[in-house]
């Protein structure tokens, strides 16, 4: 069921404008490529970004995964997993490893993704400076000049307030030696899996960038010598399937404030539940 | 035993359902049609066609029918629609000197040439209201008269002969589009006329307001408001002349603000400009003086810090679509990033309460 739209929604145009973004986005690695991103028939900041990606990307034979927060089934990603459905009728996987093409918000999915895999994200805010300096004008030329201290300055003044770098998701990273590059707001536990031989590329409609990793591009998180980056998680194992290598999501379960820790992965953690692993509050 | 949330896809689907039935509300009450609200709410219509961008007076109608009276929701109806369009080309510019005026007036002179029109406004009503409309009832016709012939002439004209104000050079350039290049800055004129032409009334009425309260005072008068239908014509290439295709309503303002001189220019009158889809007054003139105060750089003023001359502040927040969308985004599940919050938060707490002096205190989120 295609109705009278075009494959994937977009008219090939406006695909096209989007591939060669996406053609510079990938020679500039962390680059952020001005595109004209179109209204899409989702709000902006709900993916539109992502989903423009998604669509100038796509060809009939893909088998498309969408994940908000680690899982197929928030409503969001359900959402715009019917619109790829409809609008351009491939499959699609809720498997990991059997998706092509995986269009995500907040996460990186916990399995290693291969070569042919293309991995599309869903970014609100694309310049890493932003809140050191709000106007886009001056962060451009700071880009344009490599000139990175106001961020480092930033991290310095956390240590010394906190103790530690108090950034806890959409982690700043500097790739392949040169461009500082938001990872979008994935949980820094995901920072060091961006390192892969999958595509990596990142949509942010409302701010009308698009930018890219190349598979086993350099991605580094940025930290100082003596507080070295570290990629956190709580320290539990899934409730679930007892993965201790996991994403976890703390629920609460009852009035008094009793709560487990699980998977954000579903479809990690349900393949490893069917392969008989049991975390300590299986039934 | 915890069992993980399921059923998005039901929820949507369900929650789509109820939507729709309470959009119809009481079934007992006649159902409201489309051309009902093209009619009788003409001034909703005009600000989704405005800030839609796209001039359609059914279309817009529908949408605010389907979006039960949200206007901002009814405008990204339009604009979702209007993306999928294809352009067959771009018209010849409007000629608003030859508008057929409905209103036209001007706040700087008593008299002019083409006369001072009120037409169809709210301005000297008094707002009580009127429970007669309560119940339905015809209303009287309106007296009329003979239009005055021939195109009426912008106030604006008068003070250009005698070099009172400040030239407005006539360019060929074909005007960037918003809507298919990225907005870029530093914008041109025409890019942040477009720009605040389809911006949020709202926004762009606050921007203005803040102007006239000293945050880059620009004293303004409107030297001409004009309302009326203004023809659409394009150059058909295969024909080798233009044609008419249309009309649309436009409201033009065009303000005139005192100006000192500065090094680069003599002492003289500076224009804001503003120009919007159907009756839309209140935005127009909004658009105006806004303009106006984004003309500080050109006209050699000063800086003043103020957000109504920071081009970049007011371009990149006045869409509401772009607004509400990111606004509302953040009832979308977030619980990976809080989590990851939260784990830093007990650490940061845990190490403080080592540190400080209140041994045994228990952590309130543990």
């Amino acid at each position: 069921m295609t109705e009278h739209y075009n494959f994937a929604y977009l008219d090939e145009q406006t695909k096209r404008m989007i591939r060669r973004a996406l053609l510079k986005a990938l020679a500039v690695p962390g680059y952020q490529v001005p595109f004209a991103s179109r209204e899409m028939p989702m709000p902006y900041g709900w993916g539109t970004g992502g989903v423009q990606v998604t669509a100038a990307v796509l060809v009939p034979e893909d088998r498309l995964k969408v994940i908000d927060q680690g899982a197929d089934d928030t409503t969001n990603a359900v959402s715009i997993r019917a619109f790829f459905a409809r609008t351009a009728g491939v499959a699609t996987t809720e498997a990991t490893a059997e998706a092509t093409v995986i269009q995500t918000r907040h996460r990186i999915p916990e399995v290693t993704l291969r070569e042919g895999q293309i991995l599309v994200y869903q970014v609100p805010i694309p310049e890493p400076l932003r809140f050191l300096e709000p106007s886009e004008v001056e962060t451009r030329r700071m880009h344009a000049l490599e000139d990175y201290g106001l961020m480092h300055v930033k991290l310095y003044e956390d240590i010394s307030r906190h103790g530690h770098i108090a950034t806890a998701y959409a982690y700043p990273v500097r790739v392949a030696g040169r461009y500082v590059m938001d990872p979008s707001p994935i949980p820094k536990f995901d920072n060091p899996k961006m390192e892969m031989a999958a595509i990596q590329l990142f949509g942010a409609g409302r701010e009308q960038r698009i930018y890219a990793l190349p598979p086993h591009t350099p991605v580094v998180s940025l930290d100082f010598e003596d507080h070295p980056f570290e990629a956190s998680k709580a320290d539990h194992a899934c409730g679930l399937c007892g993965a201790t290598d996991s994403y976890l999501d703390e629920v609460i379960v009852d009035d008094a404030g009793g709560r487990m820790f699980v998977c954000s992965d579903t479809d990690y953690c349900g393949s490893r539940q069917a392969a008989g692993h049991k975390g300590k509050d299986a039934a | 035993m915890y069992v993980a949330v399921k059923g998005g896809a039901r929820a949507i689907e369900n929650a789509h359902a109820w939507l729709a039935e309470e959009r119809r509300g009481d079934t007992g009450v006649a159902e409201l049609s489309v051309a009902q609200i093209r009619e009788q709410l003409a001034l909703a219509v005009n600000r989704v066609m405005a800030e839609g961008s796209l001039y359609d007076p059914d279309l817009a109608a529908l949408a605010i029918k389907q979006a039960r009276g949200d206007l901002i929701e009814a405008i990204f109806l339009i604009r979702a629609y209007r993306t999928t369009l294809p352009r067959f080309g771009a018209t010849r510019p409007v000629e608003t000197g030859a508008m057929a005026c409905d209103r036209r007036i001007s706040a700087t002179f008593k008299d002019l040439p083409g006369g001072q029109v009120l037409g169809p406004t709210f301005d000297y009503t008094h707002r009580l209201l009127d429970f007669k409309l309560a119940a339905e009832g015809a209303v009287p016709p309106a007296p009329e008269g003979t239009p005055a012939p021939g195109p009426v002439p912008h106030v604006t004209g008068f003070l250009n002969r005698e070099g009172l104000i400040q030239q407005e050079v006539a360019d060929e350039t074909p005007p960037p589009d918003l809507t298919r290049e990225p907005l870029e800055l530093p914008a041109d004129r025409a890019l942040r006329l477009q720009a605040l032409s389809r911006g949020d009334e709202g926004f762009i009425l606050g921007m203005a307001y803040s102007t006239q309260r000293g945050y880059a005072r620009n004293h303004a008068f409107v030297g001409e408001l004009r309302i009326g239908a203004c023809t659409v014509e394009m150059d058909i290439p295969e024909l080798g002349f233009a044609i008419e295709i249309g009309e649309v309503v436009l409201t033009e303002c065009e303000t005139v603000n005192q100006f000192a001189g500065s090094k680069t220019e003599p002492p003289q009158f500076t224009r804001g400009y503003g120009l919007v889809f159907g009756q839309t007054e209140r935005k127009a003139i909004s658009m105006a003086l806004v303009d106006r105060a984004l003309r500080w750089r050109e006209l050699g003023e000063d800086d003043q810090g103020a957000p109504a001359q920071d081009e970049e502040f007011v371009l990149y927040h006045c869409d509401n679509i772009q607004a509400t969308g990111f606004l509302e985004h953040i009832k979308l599940p977030h619980y990976v990033d809080f989590q990851s919050e939260l784990e830093l938060v007990r650490k940061l707490r845990r190490e403080a309460m080592a540190a400080g002096s209140a041994p045994g205190q228990a952590e309130a989120a543990e």
